[in-house]
């Protein structure tokens, strides 16, 4: 898990940098070349990478298992998308409030979860019970829409307006490519100084870390803020994106779970897992829905069977997640890293 | 060696459900001296250790370091206080390399990565792990994770060092130079010590000052010769009746 | 708003709260035993109603008839999950085992959506619309028998493990596992058998259950959660625990059903588990801290 000795010790090697650079060239060139379709698909691939990135910080950090982390991305996306609608606030501006209230929520679960010592499948339990009160909660909220759903406006969707995340899916696409970029060199950097180092430490031994001056509580909150706030920022993207909000839509535990599967099944706990995972896991589904089509089936619930089998046999064959299998295979590393 | 002592340690006491663990425990450590606490197992030994440093809160009872009170104090705010500690049953980070795990302790201070980074190559190389840096530190043999454990101890800068048993499992070789470590780290970098030994061996070699445990309760102490022939000492290893 | 309107909604709440008991003692078996954290507990109960249902359906078969079926099947599949599925996983590390239960989960729900389509099905029987009456207290007939069967079971299973051989030696299992292997119990096989135990009583609830609720696929996540919040309000490892958190739920969400919105019915049951989870994790009858 550790690196190769050299500062910037989770620093890349060359040959990770440069298939890195290749993919995001790769990527950034793709809406010149794909169809509506496939650039559609490959937004919600890199919402996923993104999403599943903030979720692989908690999981790998607080070493807990939040099952409730549409909260976060509901909580982003009623925020800005209230704010705009109602006050006008652009959401370049209203994600600031946005990512704080849903860093609020996670503290509020995080200080519950390690000043009580909640962990395992209490956590996850707490993490639960969290995203569906909310859930319940802003069904009722006329203001915020309730059940009937929040609408914004719809605006000419061919200019590029940044400021007011009004725009053509291009905009949208790019915006999530980069959104997935940064947060690759976030999680990067954060792993290669003092900050990551503490988290390893929590991680592996939390009793031999606190005997070495690491504050724990401070060290865990800190994760479950930054994983919130991150998740909140793609919710809001994805709320000026969509132009419609419904609680059980948004808030919904099968969105939880679908966070969880790209990181799983690419690699948990790795830097590169998120991307992978919600790569295969698009193909997957894409191919399905192509197949199913072609084959005249249109039954509801056969892309979550496939998808939950295929999350099924990773952890029960691949726990380690497929990019761990795939480096090793591919000559990128000797072994796992983070 | 000063005459202020750096740890004082007065009427500690600690119950578990009705057995007293720690009984008004009172003792000082001197600034830059080597001290030794022993005694026969379960003799509260561990348990006072864990209360210095913070992983367990006394029931009654006063520690303080060079006059600042350690009372009610997290085990990471004991750490930043300028105590260090290893795990009589050792506790290293298995995933991470030998170097990662003595880089994290030389963070408390905050130095830079960098900078501890080099420390830890100097401690590592200390101790005679220089060579296994790169190992993940669950692959090392059991004296290798002693050495690792108090290396990591000594990365966070402590004034005191809490030492746990660390020559359980060592052959007398390596007990002796782990003995010859410690006493080059006391001279040459004016580390104070507290160590909890069975091996008499290092005791005999090390300590200045020996205190003497016997459930919950301090029965003796003085130099290590003192102790040896003192025959309330004898009786708590031996039993009574015995002939010397 | 009269006494007797709140009193039969309170009545109500607590029989239907002594089938969920049940099937929260079905968890509370499994996990506090064998510490496997059931993710799917809740769809193999929707599992059990759509069986109810279809023997109904196909049979004309009364769901209080088909729980010697339905219980055999579910236990034979709690056996088989327990031994080809969680054995294997006892030294995987505790998140893998969560993700394996919860992926089965989505399948089971996932599979029964396919097979059975979204909407509600529900078991009519002549009884359907009968009621007891005392008084101004009404009580449905399908309510009651099916409190009465939850009841019968529960205290069954109680007795099971107080006072039969296996039963004892499954509780040795969850006392001192190290003890009961030194003892020479087949675990495996106990382990086995208590899985199916709690698969079985949920089987039992899953045909009550039909009789008084409707059955969708989406219903399985509910149980499960509704499930988790019982044994954990209740208090692991604590069979009693669980019974009368089950009725404690049963009536509080019909209270809040009646005093708030009944959507907003749940939001109380979360409220309350997050409160216990925090402040009195062992829940009410709990001998086990977490």
């Amino acid at each position: 898990m550790s690196g190769d000795g050299a500062p910037g010790r989770f620093g890349l090697t060359g040959r990770e940098q440069a298939a890195l650079a290749l993919f995001f060239g790769a990527m950034a060139l793709a809406p010149l070349v794909v169809g509506d379709f496939l650039l559609s698909v490959l937004l919600i691939v890199f919402y996923f990478a993104f999403v599943g990135q903030a979720w692989n910080l908690m999981m790998g950090v607080a070493g807990q298992l939040s099952l409730g982390h549409a909260l976060y991305v509901g909580l982003g996306a009623y925020a800005a998308a209230a704010l705009y609608v109602h006050f006008g606030v652009p959401p370049l501006v209203g994600m600031v409030p946005a990512m704080a209230i849903a860093a609020a929520a996670g503290a509020s679960i995080g200080f519950l979860a390690f000043r009580f010592r909640i962990g395992g499948v209490y956590f996850a339990l707490l993490t639960i019970a969290f995203a569906e009160f909310t859930r319940i909660l802003f069904s009722h909220i006329g203001w915020l829409g309730a059940t009937e759903g929040f609408f914004l406006p719809v605006e000419n969707r061919s200019d590029m307006d940044f400021v007011n995340l009004r725009g053509s899916p291009e905009m949208f696409y790019y915006i999530l490519l980069a959104l997935t970029g940064l947060a690759l060199a976030l999680v990067r950097g954060l792993m290669g100084s003092r900050l990551g180092y503490y988290w390893l430490a929590i991680r592996e031994d939390e009793t031999a870390a606190e005997a070495l001056g690491i504050n724990i509580f401070r060290t865990k909150m800190i994760a479950v803020m930054i994983s919130a706030a991150m998740t909140a920022l793609a919710g809001l993207v994805m709320a000026f994106y969509y132009n419609n909000l419904f609680p059980g839509d948004v808030f919904g535990m099968h969105r939880s779970i679908e966070i969880i599967l790209a990181p799983i099944v690419g690699g948990l706990g790795t830097l590169f897992g998120p991307i992978i995972g919600a790569f295969v896991l698009g193909i997957l589904g894409e191919g399905l829905t192509i197949a199913l089509e072609a084959a005249g089936i249109a039954t509801a619930g056969v892309k979550q069977l496939v998808y939950a089998v295929f999350l099924f046999a990773i952890v029960r064959f691949m726990p380690g997640g497929l990019w761990p299998f795939l480096a090793t295979r591919l000559g990128f590393v000797r072994g796992g890293r983070k | 060696m000063s005459a202020a002592p750096l740890l004082k340690v007065e009427g500690l006491r600690k119950t578990f459900k009705g057995l007293v663990a720690v009984d008004a425990v009172s003792f000082e450590v001197d600034e830059g001296s080597i001290t030794a606490m022993i005694g026969p197992n379960g003799a509260g030994k561990t348990t006072t250790f864990n209360m210095i440093a913070g992983a367990m809160a006394p029931d009654s009872g006063e520690i303080a370091l060079a006059g600042q009170s350690l009372a009610g104090l997290r085990a990471d705010q004991v750490c930043h206080a300028g105590i260090g500690r290893t795990f009589q049953i050792v506790r290293p980070f298995p995933k991470l390399s030998v170097l990662d795990n003595v880089l994290i302790g030389g963070l408390r201070d905050g130095s830079s990565v960098a900078t501890a980074l080099r420390a830890a190559r100097e401690t590592l190389d200390l101790l005679g792990l220089g060579k296994s840096e790169d190992q993940p530190a669950g692959t090392l043999t059991l004296p290798e994770r002693k050495r690792l454990e108090v290396a990591r101890a000594l990365a966070c800068k402590p004034r005191l060092l809490l030492l746990d048993e660390v020559m359980a499992g060592l052959r007398p070789n390596e007990t002796d130079e782990l003995v010859a470590t410690f006493r080059a780290l006391n001279k040459d970098r004016g580390v104070t010590i507290l160590l909890i030994e069975h091996v008499m061996r290092a005791v005999m070699a090390l300590s200045d000052v020996v205190y003497v445990l016997n459930y919950g309760k301090m029965i003796a102490h003085g130099t290590p010769g003192e102790v040896v022939a003192d025959p309330a000492v004898l009786e708590c290893y031996l039993g009574e009746d015995t002939e010397i | 708003m009269t006494w007797d309107v709140v009193a039969n909604i309170v009545i109500g709440g607590l029989l239907t709260g002594l089938v969920y008991a049940l099937m929260a003692l079905g968890l509370s078996v499994i996990f506090g035993v064998i510490r496997v954290v059931n993710f799917a507990h809740g769809e193999m109960t929707a599992l059990a109603m759509y069986a109810a249902v279809l023997l109904f359906e196909g049979w004309r078969l009364d769901p209080l008839l088909s729980i010697p079926l339905v219980a055999g099947g579910l236990f034979a599949l709690g056996y088989v999950i327990q031994r080809r599925l969680i054995e294997p996983f006892i030294s995987r590390p505790e998140h893998e085992q969560f993700i394996l239960l919860l992926s089965v989960a989505v399948i089971l729900t996932n599979g029964m959506l396919i097979v059975f389509g979204p909407d509600a099905r529900g078991v009519m029987t002549d009884y359907s619309f009968d009621s007891y009456e005392f008084g101004l207290i009404i009580v449905d007939k399908t309510k009651a028998l099916a409190a009465l069967g939850a009841l019968t079971t529960a205290l069954a299973l109680l007795a099971f493990f107080r006072y039969a051989r296996t039963g004892k030696a499954i509780r040795a299992c969850a006392d001192n596992l190290i003890g009961a292997k030194v003892v020479g119990l087949n675990v495996p096989r106990l382990y086995g058998l208590t899985f199916g135990l709690g698969a079985a009583a949920v089987g039992v609830a899953g045909c009550l259950l039909a009789l008084v609720i409707d059955v969708m696929p989406q219903i399985g996540p509910e149980l499960t959660l509704l499930a988790f919040i019982i044994v954990i309000v209740g208090g692991l490892g604590s069979m009693t625990g669980a019974v009368i958190g089950g009725v404690l739920i049963g009536m509080s969400e019909a209270l809040a059903g009646l005093l708030i919105t009944p959507s907003m019915k749940s939001m109380l049951s979360f409220a309350l588990l997050i409160v216990v989870l925090a402040l009195r994790p062992q829940g009410l009858f709990g001998k086990r801290a977490l």
